[in-house]
């Protein structure tokens, strides 16, 4: 092997060292511009990182597609859940009259709503597809708030950057950045193709984020969280059981 | 052994090569274990086990509620295999990416897979189709270029299979499809069966790929494609 040349050396080392700090200044830029999802750590963070900051810069305001009345599926499939607790059956034998979705963390007015009062909110409705991270997919019409209005109604602090939404399943919750939180698509959604959001497939309120999977709208959401870290919550991989907690990536817009 | 000085691959071919090849496998493995948890496709937009499959591959699932014959359920895999999926499909982007842009301002697609319009002749083709189907061992001096057959499969790759993968690929997100439009594919499930297609036409180039290297001597076209080196006197051996 030819012998290196001084030159060669310091040449090496000063390339080297503008590569790791130009490395670090990326680093820096993207999180403060929140390209870093949670689950960043890791031998596949980097492709992670990528693809979540990908989606950031390229499709924040885009739009999930919205169909035609006549694409909406005959078909619809609702994954089967474990069996719903006798919490579940108690509000469920009252017509959920009594079902709450608390609104609390980083706001300037915590509440609560019932479903009745959600449905007194402007709504939005929509024909939008639903896609498994398995590669099924089927079209509704989903009718809901849109989770701005919620988050406006109750006054989101400035430094605020997720909203963690839970089930009466413990084991059931998830996260969203405000991006998604804020588009105008995400909804609390209550109605399916006309009518209540039937049981199976999330009723009495579901969150539906129109530009992820599956595994990202929870079903039956009691509580909305709203933070700045989510370290706090679970493991602090953004997402519990079916989705971060077992090994599936914080976000699921591909 | 009279070694020559100018590489038969320049660095950059051989290192966007190697790199898209360790990428490739670890896209077919995670590929085929996200679609073990659905082994049905579909036509058109939607597609669930509601829905009458265009087709099925008889395998069991790694979802029980997919009916599949089988008895048994396989584990899932998804969870490490979109992850190592989507870091897959970045270096293939980004390899891709530098070797487009190397192979079009530095010479190598006008130079080395741009057949020569003489070579494009019904006659000629028929001739080199004819050698291929023999099993013929290439002459000597086609381990210092391509034959026509072989421009014509590398650029199909290339300029074909690879966009099109990555393009029914993001049109199978939820949220990229709005830039990776799979409504002129025929629908979100027709982008899935077409890159399932792809996969299958990649995966035929890859065996007929090796095949002809080993054909045409497998050791020296390795060595040419990691060291640059090509050796006449093993060439003609």
């Amino acid at each position: 092997m030819k012998k290196l040349s001084r030159r060669q050396i310091i040449t090496t080392g000063l390339v080297a060292t503008a590569g790791v700090s130009g490395l670090a200044v990326a680093a820096k830029l993207a999180g403060r511009y929140g390209l870093i999802p949670p689950d960043s750590r890791g031998i596949y963070g980097l492709g992670e990182t990528l693809t979540y900051a990908a989606q950031r810069v390229f499709t924040r305001h885009t739009l999930a597609r919205e169909f035609s009345k006549s694409q909406i599926s005959k078909d619809p499939y609702a994954y089967p859940v474990d069996p719903l607790g006798e919490e579940f059956q108690r509000f469920q034998n009252a017509g959920f009259a009594d079902w709450r979705l608390v609104v609390d963390g980083m706001i300037a007015r915590p509440a609560s709503f019932s479903v009745a009062q959600l449905k007194s909110f402007p709504a939005r409705t929509q024909i939008t597809m639903i896609g498994c991270e398995e590669g099924w997919t089927y079209i509704a019409e989903w009718t809901g708030v849109p989770l701005s209005h919620i988050l406006e109604l109750v006054g989101t602090l400035p430094q605020a950057r997720y909203v963690v939404y839970h089930s009466i399943e413990p084991t059931s919750w998830d996260s969203i950045d405000m991006a998604e939180a804020l588009h105008p698509q995400t909804l609390v959604t209550y109605g399916m193709n006309g009518g209540a959001l039937p049981v199976p497939f999330g009723g009495p309120v579901r969150m539906r984020v129109a530009r992820q999977l599956g595994y990202k709208n929870v079903k039956y959401i009691n509580r909305l969280t709203v933070t700045d870290n989510l370290k706090q919550f679970g493991k602090g991989l953004g997402s519990g059981a079916l989705g971060a907690e077992d090994g599936y990536a914080w976000y699921a817009g591909i | 052994m009279a070694e020559t000085i100018s590489p038969r691959h320049s660095l950059l071919v051989r290192v966007t090569h190697w790199l898209t090849v360790f990428a490739f496998l670890a896209l077919l493995v995670t590929g085929v274990e996200i679609l073990i948890s659905h082994p049905r496709f579909y036509w058109g937009e939607t597609g669930n086990v509601n829905t009458r499959p265009l087709f099925t591959i008889p395998i069991p699932s790694s979802r029980s509620i997919v009916p599949t014959g089988y008895s048994y359920v396989l584990p899932d895999q998804n969870g490490w295999s979109r992850y190592l999926h989507f870091q897959s499909a970045w270096i293939v982007l980004g390899t891709g990416l530098l070797y487009v842009v190397f192979g079009f301002f530095g010479g190598h697609f006008r130079r080395n897979l741009l057949p020569a319009p003489s070579e494009l002749s019904p006659k000629r083709l028929g001739i080199s189709i004819a050698q291929h189907l023999r099993f013929e061992r290439p002459s000597a001096k086609e381990a210092w270029s391509y034959n026509v057959l072989q421009r014509l499969s590398y650029l199909l790759v290339i300029f074909v299979c690879f966009p099109l993968i990555i393009w029914t690929g993001l049109a199978m997100s939820p949220a990229f499809e709005s830039l990776a439009p799979s409504t002129v594919l025929g629908g979100h499930q027709s982008a899935r069966t077409i890159h399932f297609f792809v996969t299958g036409f990649l995966v035929l180039f890859l065996l007929v790929h090796v095949l002809m290297i080993v054909l045409a001597g497998f050791r020296n076209r390795m060595r040419a494609m990691i060291s640059g080196r090509v050796t006449e006197s093993q060439e003609r051996a």
